[in-house]
């Protein structure tokens, strides 16, 4: 599976509140949280984010507290991929199970600027750098978690797994 | 190779031969559960996915703790959410009030979550469970959707941090110091995505209460597991509980760790961690007097019999300072039992503190004991962030069970000794 879009660019320890700040947490539309994605990190991003778009950032990226609503945010508005040095735990586990793909790519998220074009191969977990001609190795994503992300997320990996079983019976 | 207890538990549950940390792997679990906050979003999903049954009714609970009884009307329909749904799937595990606990005391206690087992929870506090050498951790609540529906999970195996604990505790020191000291030395982000493993000879007479506690309070350092590799402790407090069969998985001595501290406490006097996180940890010794509003004894890390036994030797025969408002919650019905018959219960009501029925309450700022601005509690509980136990400008200490009632009596921050000295 691959990804092509362009990039915008964070730091360090992004926090929840500042991917969804609290104050839009009375409503889990996704639509609705998307128009806040990063608005307190970047107030520009919302407005002007595009579909397939790729978030780069530091380490930590995600941390604090165990909102779903994180990742529903960042896939509604679009993002096709997240890449850091590092996610914080309960982050990395909502991304996937959202059907957000993440990548973790220290070189990555350090030689990466924002408005690089880059092309991603989820499958070997290379990405090109075609800006800058240069490519970086992240962790590549498991099969597993591959089919969740095809899926479009846990619930809905779960739904084809059942309606599997009931065709096979 | 050489492996930790959580690589072999989570090796066995996958059906590999070994696995490695970093690895990403799917493993079946043994045991699921949410409580009144978490489960209505997970039934939400569950319904949603269409899905017609449970993977098994026996490996699943859910348990309203935090707002029960049922604090107001939002509270009392997401708990009917769980009784509905527990009524619609036939679940045996569903605890209702008068035969609830706070789920983290409730389920070992129950014999529910077992040695060897892979429990996921609902609640970032699900790590308590590698007091038994479970790998117990707190997820989502799609993830305990999907958990319910199919049995399965995925995990990143982590990488383990080994903490070696040495010399003998001095008296009033116990698990709940043990952790506390362990989040002030490495830091609120110091196990992030680990496996912390407490060894040594300090763990190996150490009851299974204080290593509740001590585990419980893994996730405050960003751990996924705390765990302890099971033994003859163990044992006597979980053959004559289970409900089914359990595995004891040990770490190989030359399995291969992240890091290794190794800490002789011989030293060491209860801690207290100041407010507002779990790493501001000083010796009670060492802090300036800090007059008290509230004193709560109680929650998943310090509800359990042999805590209230502690306060209770400290309250015995004197009474809560005029000033103060003393808070005892024991865990669990059973807890609250025991605790009557043993004569606790009489000891903190003639002692003046108010004695409540099983629930999280004012842990999380639910109910119960809620601070008004610029009030300051000791509190056996496990956070201490900014608003926890009410107004964004209270304050709450952490500390073990002997040194809250101590401060209750004493109406500041102190040590037991000072109170029994008296
Ligand atoms: S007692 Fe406190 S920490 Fe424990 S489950 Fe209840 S609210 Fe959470």
């Amino acid at each position: 599976m691959k990804i092509r879009g362009k990039t915008w660019k964070f730091g360090d320890d992004i926090d929840t509140d500042a991917i969804i700040p609290a104050r839009y947490l009375n409503t889990t539309d996704p639509k609705e949280l998307a128009a806040h994605c990063m608005e307190d990190a970047d107030p520009e991003f919302a407005p002007r984010v595009g579909p397939g778009d790729i978030i780069a950032a530091g380490k930590n990226f995600g941390c604090g507290s165990s909102r779903e609503h994180a990742p529903i945010a960042i896939k509604a508005a679009g993002v096709s991929c997240v890449i850091a040095q590092s996610f914080a735990r309960i982050f990395y586990r909502n991304a996937f199970n959202m059907g957000l793909p993440i990548l973790e790519c220290p070189e990555g998220a350090q030689r990466i600027r924002k408005d690089d074009e880059l092309e991603i191969d989820l499958d070997s977990g290379l990405i090109e750098n075609l800006t800058r001609n240069e490519t970086y190795r992240a962790q590549a994503i498991p099969p597993f978690m591959q089919k969740l992300i095809r899926a479009g997320g846990l619930m809905e990996y779960v739904r084809e797994q059942m309606a599997e079983e009931n065709t096979e019976r | 190779m050489p492996k930790t207890i959580s690589e072999k538990i989570l090796a066995d549950h996958a059906g590999k031969r070994e696995v490695f940390p970093e690895e990403l792997v799917e493993v079946r679990i043994d045991f699921a559960f949410g409580n009144d906050i978490t489960a209505p979003l997970a039934i939400e999903a569950f319904r949603r996915s269409g899905a017609k049954k449970v993977f098994d009714r026996e490996r699943i609970s859910l348990i309203p703790d935090h707002f029960v009884p049922n604090k107001d009307i939002a509270s009392a329909v997401q708990a009917r959410m769980l009784s509905e749904f527990a009524r619609q799937f036939d679940l045996p595990y569903y605890f209702e009030v008068g035969r609830m606990g706070v789920e983290h005391a409730l389920l070992p206690e129950m014999g529910l979550v077992l040695p060897g087992d892979v429990v996921i929870g609902a609640d970032s506090h699900t790590c308590t469970y590698g007091a038994l050498g479970a790998f117990a951790t707190g997820v989502g609540s799609t993830d305990l959707a999907a958990a319910m529906i199919t049995g399965r999970i995925w995990f990143k195996v982590p990488p383990s941090i080994k903490f070696i604990f040495r010399g003998k505790l001095r008296p009033w020191v116990g698990g709940k110091d043990l952790i506390l000291h362990t989040i002030g030395q490495i830091g609120v982000e110091g196990a992030r995505y680990r496996a912390m493993e407490f060894t040594g000879e300090s763990i190996d007479s150490l009851p299974m209460a204080d290593r509740f506690s001590m585990c419980n309070m893994a996730v405050e350092a960003g751990a996924k597991v705390g765990i302890i590799n099971p033994d003859s402790i163990t044992e006597q407090y979980v053959s004559s509980r289970a409900k089914r069969p359990y595995k004891f998985y040990h770490s190989d001595p030359e399995a291969s760790y992240e890091a290794v501290y190794k800490w002789d406490l011989s030293g060491l006097e209860p801690v207290v961690a100041l407010p507002h996180s779990p790493q501001n940890v000083r010796q009670v010794t060492e802090i300036p007097q800090t007059p008290v509003d509230q004193v709560v004894i109680g929650s998943c890390t310090n509800g359990r019999l042999e805590d209230l036994r502690l306060a209770a030797q400290v309250m015995k025969g004197k009474k809560v300072a005029r000033q103060v408002r003393c808070i005892v919650i024991p865990a669990t019905q059973r807890v609250y039992l025991e605790a009557m018959e043993e004569g606790l219960l009489e000891i903190f009501i003639e002692a003046e503190a108010a004695v409540s029925t099983p629930t999280c309450g004012p842990c999380l700022g639910g109910h119960m004991g809620i601070l008004a601005p610029g009030e300051t509690a000791v509190a056996t509980t496990n956070r201490n962030f900014v608003g926890r136990m009410g107004h964004v400008e209270s304050k709450v200490y952490l500390s073990n069970p002997a040194v809250a009632a101590a401060s209750a009596i004493l109406g500041r921050i102190a040590h037991p000794r000072e109170v029994l000295t008296r």
